[in-house]
């Protein structure tokens, strides 16, 4: 607890540490499917093969590294722009055991082959409810420290905040609906056509409520107070905030061009994937203009330059995204690496960088002393940056190949190449690939030495004085 | 506005939500698997098929491999009739995928004999040198029939105590290559898809010494896993001793021996590669 305001920040640095720890576990497993591809006696039958890691290593991403670290930092911001301490500090506790549970028992339960084939809802039934359980008590806690604010105003990553807690409970419960056969395995409520598209519903939104509106609710609060500035626009964030939400729902079967979903849905998502890129770059600008006058900052203050990279990735995201929701480019780069390289520009370069920029604001606040090395910060970003560029152009570049030579024809209409002979080509890509995941490995473990000395040996902390009372 | 009231918000939010959720999300309910687009010879899977198809989803397959065919030439031509919806009326959860690290399997079914599947799954490289297909012989393991008939019921499919009966001593191989054999395989489209040789059947490279290393090539990568690295037989049999003209073994290669487990390659090959393995193969025997 910190003592003068009663704020509950021992759960705070619980979340921080334990979703280090399971980003750590998703980086290595990431690393290891992606030797895997090259060398497929890395695969260890039967527990250890490459279609049993890959749901293990989104699933430690995006719910161990992704969720837990917005569980740390929401209570952290909720509580500061309420000015109240947590309603239940009790309840979040709990919650720390019930989400470390949750993700040993999916890694395990996975990695026994234990899954419904859903992406990102691969987590069998009894599991599943258990994320139920999860996220209704994070939400209630959530929810109950607003309504007793003492703040009256709501400030724009509140709204982020509370549009994540609704967005993801419904989206988790309609595709999660199964039929059990036993404890350990159920079918899905819903058949073929009808299921891709409930499905893919709910995985687009995931990227909407997991990946695009928790690091908003973040990058609102934490760029003002890095550069001690406050945000350019307001209103501006306002208006995003409800044409996001509102288009995002719309744009599921963008992952189902082309296939027996009926046209018309495709065709929706279509122009709603286009349609995004306005809010989503009312988000990018807001940001730049909040740095008129700043951007000598991107050279002294590490935090900005994480935040600023972060919202230029996101942008570069937000523009890549509604272009492969266009029919004629799907038809190209569908199926391809390419989609990796998308996925990865966004997880390591958007969603990552903004919470590494959180938690290098969070320790030196909670534990009261200065980072341990500002050398070994600038480090861990460039290595960070670098493991990802080689990451998602060569998955681009490969992704392109690969397209171009399974849709090369002869004169007289049969195909160019077999499958085997574009499929020999992506080794030198999965190479580089393998490789670019060791640097950001390398980049990860830079980051956590520095965070463990600076919690255990670093200078105590002078900073009252600083930005932290800016205006948020 | 709601700046100041939370559970308002929220309830904005939810609403902002709904929208595309109804329209894109629910109401779609009404036209997919909708029973005009039912498809009469699409048939339930069977005990040992589900089966298989449970296994592959434990193995988490649906990683690499997807299962629609996009109605586009180049997935027509190298994998087969475009997928109907009224095919998928059976498969909860669908198989559909979102990487194809390997080929497409919506329509594998037919496409290999067996034997071949068998000699794959359990060491892919054996049969594709260069593939990152992880080895899967630890499935030869007996298969476990203990939650069989609960599942048909869940689903409501069709089955017989005799059916599940006939699992007895099977492995969960078996059941994978039950499984891949169906995949695609209801609907008759490889009859009317087959293609037939139009025109002059007459070697151009007769006696070409040129094209032999190419004709070589070609069968190292394409035939060898079924007739072997040495011609002696395997899945297929062995083609060191052809004594056939040279317009027979060209259709055989070109439009497939489907009912032997011979597949085509008119449509990946093309003439003119047909025939230069055509005489590779020809010259082997007389030399
Ligand atoms: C690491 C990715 C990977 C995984 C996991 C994987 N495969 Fe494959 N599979 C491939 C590749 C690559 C090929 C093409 C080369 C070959 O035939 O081995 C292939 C080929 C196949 C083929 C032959 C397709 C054709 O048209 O020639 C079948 C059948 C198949 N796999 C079934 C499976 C099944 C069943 C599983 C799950 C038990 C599985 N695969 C898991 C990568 C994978
Ligand atoms: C999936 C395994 C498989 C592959 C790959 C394959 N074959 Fe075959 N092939 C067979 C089988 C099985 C038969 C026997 C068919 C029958 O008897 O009806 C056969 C039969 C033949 C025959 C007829 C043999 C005879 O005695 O009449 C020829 C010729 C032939 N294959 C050539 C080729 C060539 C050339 C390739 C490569 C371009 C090839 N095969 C690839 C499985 C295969
Ligand atoms: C740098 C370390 C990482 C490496 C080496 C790595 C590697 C991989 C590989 C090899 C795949 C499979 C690609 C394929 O199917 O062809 C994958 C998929 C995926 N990874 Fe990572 N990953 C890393 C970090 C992360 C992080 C930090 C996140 C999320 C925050 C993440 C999220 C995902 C997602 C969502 C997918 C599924 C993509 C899809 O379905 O197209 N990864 N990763
Ligand atoms: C306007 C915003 C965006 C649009 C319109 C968009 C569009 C798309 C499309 C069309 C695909 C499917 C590609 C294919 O399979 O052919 C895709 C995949 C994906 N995108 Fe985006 N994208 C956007 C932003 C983002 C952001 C910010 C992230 C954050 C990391 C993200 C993460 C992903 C992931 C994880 C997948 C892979 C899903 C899978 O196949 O498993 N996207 N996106």
């Amino acid at each position: 607890m910190s003592l003068k305001e009663g704020y509950a920040d021992d759960v705070v640095k619980g979340f921080m540490t334990w979703s280090i720890i399971w980003g750590l576990v998703a980086v290595l497993v990431g690393v290891l499917i992606s030797f895997q591809l090259v060398f497929p006696q890395l695969n260890f039958p039967p527990y250890l093969t490459y279609g049993r890691l890959r749901p293990i290593h989104t699933n430690a991403a995006i719910f161990g590294w992704g969720i837990g670290s917005f569980m740390a930092l929401f209570f952290y911001i909720t509580q500061r722009l309420t000015k109240t301490p947590l309603w239940s500090p009790g309840l979040a506790r709990f919650q720390l055991y019930l989400f470390n549970v949750v993700i040993a028992l999916a890694a395990v339960t996975l990695a026994l082959g234990m899954n419904r084939s859903k992406e990102y809802a691969e987590l069998e039934w009894p599991v599943a409810l258990l994320v139920v359980i999860l996220w209704v008590i994070f939400s209630a806690n959530i929810i109950m420290t607003i309504v007793r604010r003492k703040e009256e105003q709501l400030y724009i990553s509140l709204w982020y905040i509370l549009a994540t807690l609704v967005g993801v409970a419904v989206l988790y419960l309609v595709n999660n609906a199964v039929i059990p056969v036993s404890l350990f395995k159920s079918y899905s409520a819903y058949a073929g056509a009808n299921d891709a598209n409930v499905q893919w519903w709910y995985g687009h939104n995931a990227v909407a409520m997991v990946l695009t509106t928790p690091p908003l609710a973040i990058f609102y609060y934490f760029l003002p107070k890095s550069t001690g500035v406050p945000i350019y626009s307001h209103r501006m964030g306002i208006i995003a905030f409800w044409s996001l939400i509102f288009m995002y729902l719309w744009t599921g079967a963008h992952h189902l061009l082309w296939t027996p979903v009926p046209d018309w849905v495709q065709t929706l998502a279509m122009a709603f994937s286009i349609m995004l890129i306005a809010p989503s770059w009312a988000a990018v600008f807001n940001g730049y203009f909040s740095m008129n006058g700043q951007w000598h900052q991107m050279r002294d203050n590490y935090l900005v330059k994480f935040l600023i990279f972060g919202i230029t990735f996101y942008g570069l995201q937000t523009l890549q995204g509604p272009s492969q929701a266009v029919r004629t480019f799907s038809a190209f780069i569908h199926y391809t690496d390419w989609v990796p390289g998308h996925v990865h520009m966004g997880a390591l370069g958007w969603v990552s960088l903004v919470i590494f920029a959180g938690f290098y604001y969070l320790v030196p606040r909670l534990y009261g002393r200065e980072i341990y090395s500002v050398t070994l910060v600038n480090l861990h970003f460039w290595l960070a940056v670098i493991g990802q560029l080689i990451y998602s152009i060569s998955m681009w570049v490969a992704g392109v190949q690969q397209a171009a030579m399974l849709h090369a024809s002869n004169p007289d209409g049969t195909l160019h190449y077999s499958f085997m002979e574009t499929f020999v080509e992506m080794y030198p890509y999965w190479h580089a690939r393998a490789g670019a995941g060791v640097i950001y490995l390398i980049s990860l473990l830079v980051f956590i030495y520095n965070m463990v000395k600076t919690v255990t040996s670093g200078k105590p902390t002078q900073l009252t004085a600083s930005a932290a009372s800016t205006n948020a | 506005m709601f700046e100041r009231k939370p559970i308002i918000l929220l309830l904005l939010a939810a609403l902002a939500i709904s929208v595309g959720t109804l329209v894109t999300m629910v109401a779609p309910f009404r036209w997919i698997n909708d029973p005009q687009l039912k498809i009469a010879e699409v048939r339930p899977y069977t005990p040992l098929q589900l089966e298989g198809r449970d296994i592959y989803i434990r193995e988490g397959c649906n990683n690499c491999h997807t299962q629609t065919v996009r109605p586009l030439l180049a997935d027509v031509e190298r994998y087969g009739d475009y997928s109907k919806a009224g095919e998928f009326v059976y498969d909860q959860p669908f198989l559909w995928g979102s990487r194809r690290t390997g080929p497409d399997l919506a329509r594998i079914g037919g496409k290999y004999p067996d034997a071949w599947h068998y000699r794959h799954m359990v060491d892919p490289q054996a049969m594709v040198p260069r593939s990152n297909m992880p080895k899967y012989a630890f499935l030869q393991r007996p298969l476990d029939t203990n939650l069989t008939s609960r599942k048909m019921q869940a689903l409501h499919f069709p089955y017989t105590s005799a059916d599940i009966a006939a699992l007895q001593g099977k492995s969960e191989l078996d059941a994978m290559v039950a499984y891949l054999q169906k995949l695609g395989s209801d609907i008759q489209w490889r009859k009317t898809a087959q293609v037939a040789v139009v025109g002059d059947l007459r070697n151009p490279f007769q006696e070409n010494k040129s094209v032999l290393s190419e004709g070589k090539g070609i069968y190292e990568k394409e035939c060898a896993q079924c007739h072997g690295a040495d011609l002696k037989g395997g899945v297929g049999p062995a083609l060191a001793n052809l004594d056939k003209p040279d317009a027979e073994v060209f259709k055989a290669v070109y439009e497939g021996l489907s009912a032997g487990g011979m597949p085509a390659f008119g449509d990946t090959l093309g003439k003119e590669r047909v025939w230069k393995v055509v005489t590779y193969l020809k010259y082997q025997q007389r030399h």
